[in-house]
């Protein structure tokens, strides 16, 4: 007998009494819910995800969404989505994949943290009238200056500083590569970056002509399958990351599918038209921490120790113990990715089960490296579900050196994470390469979102570290006495050696 | 709030407590009679070349018993006694003060350049964090602090802090919001040779706790202020920087500021940012730090706190009041406020 069909996820409507017949929806909707018969809409709920894009250019506010319209017998165990994945894998005997962030109902720690500010003993800043500092720069620091002062007072200084990246603001964007995303989406985000004084990362790529332009903003990614690899590539780059793990899929490799390799991802990333872009769960040439000293050094040599190299983890159990092994490298910083950082396509069960919260693994980390005594040997960059500035002043108070940020630039850009990235139809020309929907992203006004976005963060970011008395960033990492949790529990509290409310 | 004060004779003659004394109680408009403290370089000649160990003990069986022992570890009891005290009626003894004159041995520490401290650090830490009822709050050489909860008039009286004399002396007058009556809570505060007093508030204490920590370092006092001891003893002593670029890192320029220095000095703000970020200290504060060779005075970056500095021929004052200066010399001259983050140094010239 047939399983059947499940029940919708969403039911879409249009109020006839509003439709005027423009028919944009149709023409809107990339995943072909509405067509046109006659003088009718005709609505296939069944194929929507719930992106939007319909309702956000419906010029009489007529369609409704509504998720969900069909109960199932409720129970806490057997929810909706466990009895369809099942269905849904009875049918294909496939591994399900899925798109953005972690989805499961894990608590957020994030929200679970409160920060502090001042009140009599000590004033609070005011930014509009004094000097509020988040300038950043990532990089290795020399554990002491040595200076030798000459009789006549002039100083002069013996230790030589490694290159480090200067950042306007503690705010990144992370690597999504052209082929996840759309090149009208990558240049939105690099011209961002260049109006706001700090950088992105290029993802598994390679990089394109049109981004040459942005170069000095640009961290060139070297992940495992090495795809658009070579000295040009790396040259350009204003730094380099080698990519060992990300968030969303700790411990597997990447696959970008064959149809988004066009014609020009195939160039960009140097590999055949249409082929399954696969990157290999390790590179084939680091099966241990040396092997990754080696490739880190290798890169150094081959761009003539100009440039910082940084090392992407995913973050997991032993997180701290990695990122201390990687410190020990000439690597010059670690980006953490936490479990809930975003994908284009990972399998679900990664998505939703491996890897642990970015909030525990950078408190860890920062704390492993002090008790080290190597925190200065390398910056700590955090990434995977930051939502808001405050995610963002909690993250530094944790000890990050700066984050990535990546759903919320693209949020920026008009994504409603619907979670559909990995079937390339992204009806707002982001994760697709489908020219009709590409060419729906204007890159000069969406850069000015994403940095418009960067910049409200930054403004934020300087209120709240006024009103904790603070006018500089440096003031505010791993400031742990500045955060308190509200209802964590006490052996997460201690991970993060952040004291309860009230103590 | 709290008051501070310090002044240096630069050619090392001897004043007695008394006049320091006067000058802190005049701004007891700035305190509430819950810690004041003294500081003075230059007290104990005739034991110059030991470390002189202040403590408050609880009690002289248990706790001093633990502390004899480690000592008798690690160096040479050269004399002990109680630290003389008179009975005040404005001051309730809570320790009794207690003092040693000690001689590490410095074989005991491999791999150290500066063995005798690092055994004295040592023990200052062992003893702070892990012995009850005993607390090490001086322990540097020919040098002392005298330190209690009280009016600062109560507390010098009680120690009689008259019958010192030196050529350096700090005194703070205490406005407590934290830790109020602890004695180990008054200012000034101390490590090895370094003596602190501070009026304010570090913003960045978990900041600067993190990284002094980080080098070996254990805050057990409860205060702000012992991180700067830290700081000063880790940049100045181990890391062998000189004050003016020890305070440059405490209270660094603006990168505004830094970016329109001329090349040398620009190469050189931004190591010092780049190298000793987590060693800034944020928030309102005035500081007087001393050693043997001389005092240095400085504000946050911001100047939230005051600070005003007086000169009359080889003494150089610094303090929180004008007032306070004046106390203490009538005649004082060139009374000025330095600018923020600047440092005022005072140093002896024989
Ligand atoms: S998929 Fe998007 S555009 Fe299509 S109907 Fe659903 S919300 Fe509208
Ligand atoms: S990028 Fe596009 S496909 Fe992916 S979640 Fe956002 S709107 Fe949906």
């Amino acid at each position: 007998m047939s399983l059947g069909s499940v029940p919708l996820k969403y039911k879409v409507t249009i109020d006839r009494e509003q439709c005027m017949h423009c028919m944009r929806c149709i023409n809107n909707c990339s995943y072909g819910v509405f067509h046109r018969e006659d003088d009718r809409i005709i609505i296939d709920s069944r194929k929507c995800t719930a992106c939007h894009h319909c309702i956000s250019m419906c010029p009489r506010d007529a369609i409704s969404l509504q998720e969900r319209p069909v109960d199932y017998r409720s129970h806490p165990l057997w929810t909706a989505e466990a009895r369809e994945d099942i269905i849904n894998q009875a049918r294909t005997g496939k591994i399900i994949l899925a798109g953005m962030g972690n989805a499961k109902p894990y608590p957020v720690i994030f929200d679970r943290l409160v920060l502090d500010a001042c009140q009599v003993t000590n004033p609070s800043i005011d930014p509009l009238r004094e000097p509020m500092e988040l300038r950043t720069y990532i990089g290795k620091k020399p554990p002491r200056l040595e200076i030798d002062k000459k009789d006549n007072g002039d100083i002069e200084m013996l230790t030589k500083l490694t290159p480090n990246l200067k950042l306007e603001t503690p705010i990144m964007i992370g690597h999504m590569s052209y082929g996840a995303i759309s090149l009208n989406a990558q240049l939105s985000l690099a011209k961002a970056v260049e109006k706001t004084g700090t950088f992105m990362g290029t993802g598994e790529g390679g990089l394109h002509e049109a981004i040459y332009p942005y170069q000095k903003n640009m961290i060139v990614q070297v992940a495992s399958g090495r795809f658009g690899v070579d000295i040009n590539y790396l040259e350009r780059g204003a730094a380099i990351e080698i990519k060992i793990g990300q968030g969303a899929k700790p411990g597997i490799g990447g696959h970008l599918p064959g149809e988004k390799v066009c014609q020009d991802v195939s160039c960009t990333r140097m590999i055949p038209l249409g082929s399954d872009a696969i990157s290999p769960a390790p590179h084939h040439d680091i099966y241990s921490i040396e092997d990754l000293a080696q490739l880190v050094r290798s890169l150094k040599e081959a761009t003539e120790w100009k440039k910082p190299v940084f090392v992407k983890i995913a973050a997991v159990h032993n997180a701290a113990a990695i990122a201390a092994g990687i410190a020990r490298s000439s690597a010059d910083a670690v980006v953490i990715d936490g479990f809930r950082g975003g994908s284009g396509a990972t399998p679900k069960v990664f998505r939703d089960n491996v890897g642990i919260p970015i909030e525990a693994a950078v408190a860890s980390v920062d704390q492993k490296l002090k008790d080290q005594g190597i925190r200065n040997k390398i910056s700590v960059i955090a990434s995977g579900g930051i939502r808001n500035s405050a995610d963002i002043a909690k993250s530094i108070a944790l000890g990050a050196d700066a984050v990535y940020i990546g759903t919320g630039a693209l949020i920026a850009m008009g994504c409603r994470v619907c979670g559909q990235c990995y079937r390339g139809m992204c009806p707002w020309g982001i994760a697709t390469q489908r020219q009709e929907l590409v060419d729906r992203l204007d890159p000069e006004i969406e850069s000015e979102h994403v940095a418009n976005l960067i910049r409200s963060w930054t403004l934020e970011l300087s209120e709240l570290m006024g009103a904790a008395g603070i006018n500089s960033i440096e003031s505010l990492r791993s400031n742990r006495s500045r955060l308190r949790g509200y209802m964590l529990d006490e052996g997460t509290l201690d991970v993060l050696q952040v004291k309860p409310v009230g103590a | 709030m709290c008051g501070i004060i310090g002044v240096i004779d630069r050619k090392r003659a001897l004043m007695d407590g008394s006049s320091i004394r006067d000058a802190l109680s005049l701004m007891n408009e700035r305190g509430s009679g819950e810690g004041a403290g003294y500081a003075a370089y230059g007290i104990y000649p005739d034991f110059q070349d030991c470390y002189a160990i202040h403590v408050f003990f609880d009690n002289l069986v248990e706790p001093k018993s633990r502390v004899d022992h480690m000592l008798h570890k690690w160096g040479r009891i050269v004399h002990q006694e109680a630290i003389p005290t008179y009975e005040q009626d404005g001051l309730k003894r809570s320790h009794i003060p207690w003092r040693y004159f000690f001689k590490p041995y410095s074989d005991l520490m491999a791999g150290s350049t500066t063995p005798e401290d690092d055994v004295m650090k040592y023990i200052v830490m062992e003893t702070n964090s892990n012995i009850q009822g005993a607390l090490i709050f001086s322990s540097g050489k020919n040098m002392g602090v005298f330190k209690a909860s009280g009016w600062p008039e109560d507390v010098a009286n009680f120690y009689r802090i008259e019958d010192y004399k030196g050529y350096i002396w700090l005194a703070h007058n205490r406005y407590p919001t934290n830790t109020p009556g602890w004695w180990g809570g008054a200012h000034p505060f101390n490590l090895l040779d370094w003596a602190v007093v501070h009026n304010g508030e570090i913003t960045s204490y978990g900041t600067n706790r993190r990284y002094v920590e980080s080098n070996g370092y254990t805050c057990s006092m409860f205060t702000d202020t012992e991180v700067v001891a830290y700081l000063f003893d880790l940049l100045g002593r181990r890391h062998g920087l000189p004050e003016d670029v020890v305070v440059k890192a405490l209270a660094p320029p603006f990168w505004d500021e830094i970016d329109n220095m001329p090349e040398k000095e620009q190469e050189l703000n931004h190591a010092i940012r780049l190298t000793y970020g987590p060693a800034l200290m944020n928030g309102p504060f005035a500081i007087v730090v001393a050693t043997h060779e001389g005092i240095v005075g400085f504000t946050d970056r911001i100047k939230l706190r005051p600070l005003v500095i007086g000169e009359n021929e080889d003494r150089l004052y610094i303090s929180s009041e004008e007032a306070a200066i004046r106390v203490m010399d009538p005649e004082v001259q060139n009374i000025h406020m330095p600018r923020a983050g600047e440092p005022v140094i005072g140093r002896v010239i024989v």
